[in-house]
């Protein structure tokens, strides 16, 4: 397997806040990787250093054998590398249809492009992707007037429309009605056995990512505390610390 | 077309044609039924041109442009420079300020107005994409303000260049034929520009494009999260209303007969503030919301300048405020949210909230 996305030493500070200190990962074409860790500990922010939405302060981050550190959010995203947010954003006012037909890939998209009209199989392919997500029957509603754990899924299935090649998932089970978290984490890895995407996933749900990460990062107070199978981390005493607050 | 109406609503259905043809019939007879009233229905088209080339950013993609009048004097300048360029020296003609009268024959007048107008669409189109290239990577309110200030810019500027007539304005060339058919001949004008111009935006409106100006209208981050040119499209949207700005203003110029720098062209006060309210008074990003809110707009300004003179101001004023505080949506809006089925549109109510079962299973 091949490296796909590759963090080097990768540091971040917001004032005296050391959000990211020196923080190396590594993330293979196929895997399903976790990034666990405290309140506060840096997941958002190294997810933030990914996808270009600030600049950092160190380190390099590549993706595809391509340094990405000094592109923009818009031009990593066109390049397969996409992102959920943690407080979940969708566009309020349109449909879920429309949400989904927004998020069409743009990678490569000319001037005739943009005037183009959604060709036949775009309704089918979203109209898929909310059933799949478990939203068909919510499809002709505005995003806005979905509940926050459906919001989670909708944007879940636009993540998906958008053909990603690795996508970073913030928290995707928060929200979501604890019965039907085990058919989410079926979904997760039907995309990524069957649609072949690649996924780094922060989760809080220790029960969730035990169960779909094959490998797991964790993370303290910015800096990388811990890496290996989800059962050696489970069982590291310093990730039980950290999560405990003993440190 | 099913494919596009299971994701847009069918904009275009038997009913819009209906309507539409409704107008295009009230709209072509009108000016002979009620030939004293020519003057105030050309006013009223060049509203409906302001108002739909204004929604485009206003309203589709929730861009608050104050700066729009800009591509409008900028068509009228254009349109008048070209006019009477052609013909003679335009710097001898300005300093002459109105003493100089171009005797042209139809011919060469149409011709001059032709070229004008074209030209005027192309420097609107150019000045748009150059301007919003600089300054479209301002969002919110700072661009409202960057586009507010931008037009304060190019008034000052225009009054001090003294090739188009600086302070004391340019005056675009009289019609050589007769003021009945001059006036008929600019009430068709604005008339069929505003129908292009909304068939051509509808159009535009129900590709991509379309959806991409909602997506940045909804969330900006999330749009360029997802990979969309938020630059290119912005810069462009702003292009496509410069263009029909641009002739619109370069017909309003004719209209006027007269071209201030301050007060017809770059009028941040009056049009570029009018524009505003007529699509808030309508409903931003609505169908027929800038139509209904220019005819509204249009009446109620006429009237309250007719009966309430000296208050006309504090008039309009509340007008705006009623809407703002009753109808936050705009008329159109505040229908839609009511009864989008009048709409022909696919939104299903939101759901009655149950604390049980946010998410449905599907069925496997
Ligand atoms: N834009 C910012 N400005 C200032 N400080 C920030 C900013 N973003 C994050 N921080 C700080 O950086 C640290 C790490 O925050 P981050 O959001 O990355 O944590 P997290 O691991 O995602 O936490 P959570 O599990 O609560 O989402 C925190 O102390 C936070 O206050
Ligand atoms: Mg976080």
């Amino acid at each position: 397997m091949s490296t796909m996305l590759e963090v080097r030493n990768c540091s971040k500070a917001f004032g005296g806040v050391v959000a990211n200190h020196d923080i190396s990962i590594e993330v293979r074409e196929g895997e399903i990787v976790g990034l666990i860790g405290p309140n506060g500990s840096g997941k958002t922010t190294l997810f933030n250093s990914i996808v270009g939405y600030h600049p950092i302060d160190g380190g390099s981050i590549r993706f595809l054998d391509k340094e990405i550190s000094s592109l923009r959010v818009p031009n990593i995203a066109r390049l397969g590398l996409l992102r959920t947010f943690q407080q979940t954003r969708i566009y309020g006012k349109m449909t879920c249809m429309q949400n989904m037909a927004a998020s069409l890939p743009y990678r490569g998209e000319g001037f005739a492009g943009m005037f183009r009209r959604f060709d036949s199989g775009v309704a089918d392919r979203a109209e898929e992707l909310l059933e799949f997500v478990g939203l068909y029957s919510k499809r002709n509603l505005r995003g806005g007037d979905l509940s926050f754990g459906q919001q989670k899924l909708l944007e879940f299935a636009m993540a998906l429309m958008n053909e990603p090649k690795l996508l970073l998932l913030d928290e995707p089970t928060a929200g979501i009605n604890p019965t039907l978290i085990n058919g989410l984490i079926d979904r997760l890895k039907r995309a990524n056995e069957q649609l072949g995407i690649t996924l780094l996933v922060i989760e809080h749900n220790m029960r969730v990512i035990m169960n779909l990460a094959e490998r797991i990062y964790c993370l303290a107070h910015g800096e990388l505390l811990a890496e290996g199978l989800p059962e050696a981390i489970q069982n590291d005493q310093r990730v039980i610390d950290a999560y405990l607050g003993a440190h | 077309m099913s494919q596009t109406a299971r994701i847009q609503k069918p904009r275009f259905n038997a009913q819009t044609w209906i309507i539409l043809a409704g107008i295009a019939i009230i709209g072509s007879v009108a000016p002979f039924v009620e030939p004293t009233l020519v003057g105030q229905m050309t006013v009223f088209w060049i509203m409906v041109l302001l108002s739909y080339t204004w929604d485009t950013m206003g309203g589709q993609m929730g861009y608050n442009s104050f700066g729009n009048v800009v591509f409008f004097g900028i068509g009228m300048y254009v349109t008048a420079a070209i006019q009477v360029g052609l013909y003679t020296d335009l710097g001898t003609y300005t300093a002459a300020k109105g003493g100089i009268k171009l005797t042209l024959t139809l011919g060469q007048y149409f011709t001059g107005l032709a070229i004008g107008l074209v030209a005027a669409g192309l420097a609107g189109f150019l000045a748009a994409l150059l301007i919003g290239s600089g300054i479209l990577g301002l969002r919110g309110h700072y661009f409202a303000i960057g586009s507010l200030a931008l037009g304060i810019f190019v008034a000052e500027l225009a009054s001090g260049w003294e090739l188009i007539g600086a302070g004391s304005g340019l005056v675009p060339p009289l019609y050589p034929g007769v003021e009945s058919a001059r006036s008929l001949w600019l009430y068709f004008g604005c008339f069929a520009l505003a129908g292009i111009t909304f068939l051509v935006l509808q159009w535009v409106y129900s590709r991509r494009f379309g959806l991409a100006l909602n997506a940045i209208r909804d969330d900006e981050d999330k749009a360029e999260a997802m990979g969309l040119h938020t630059t290119r499209y912005k810069t462009i949207a702003w292009a496509i209303s410069g263009i029909f700005l641009g002739v619109c203003g370069g017909l309003a110029g004719n209209f006027f007969q007269f071209i201030d720098p301050r007060d017809t062209a770059f009028s941040g006060a009056t049009y570029g503030v009018w524009m505003v309210l007529m699509v808030v008074l309508g409903g931003k990003g609505t169908f027929w919301g800038p139509l209904i809110g220019a005819l509204l707009f249009h009446v109620f300004k006429e009237l309250f300048w007719s009966y309430l003179l000296g208050l006309q101001y504090i008039a309009l004023g509340l007008l705006v405020v009623v809407i703002v505080v009753f109808f936050p949506e705009g008329i159109v809006g505040w229908f839609r949210e009511r009864f989008p089925h009048w709409f022909g549109e696919r939104v299903d109510p939101p759901p009655e909230a149950t604390a049980a079962d946010p998410v449905r299973e599907p069925a496997e």
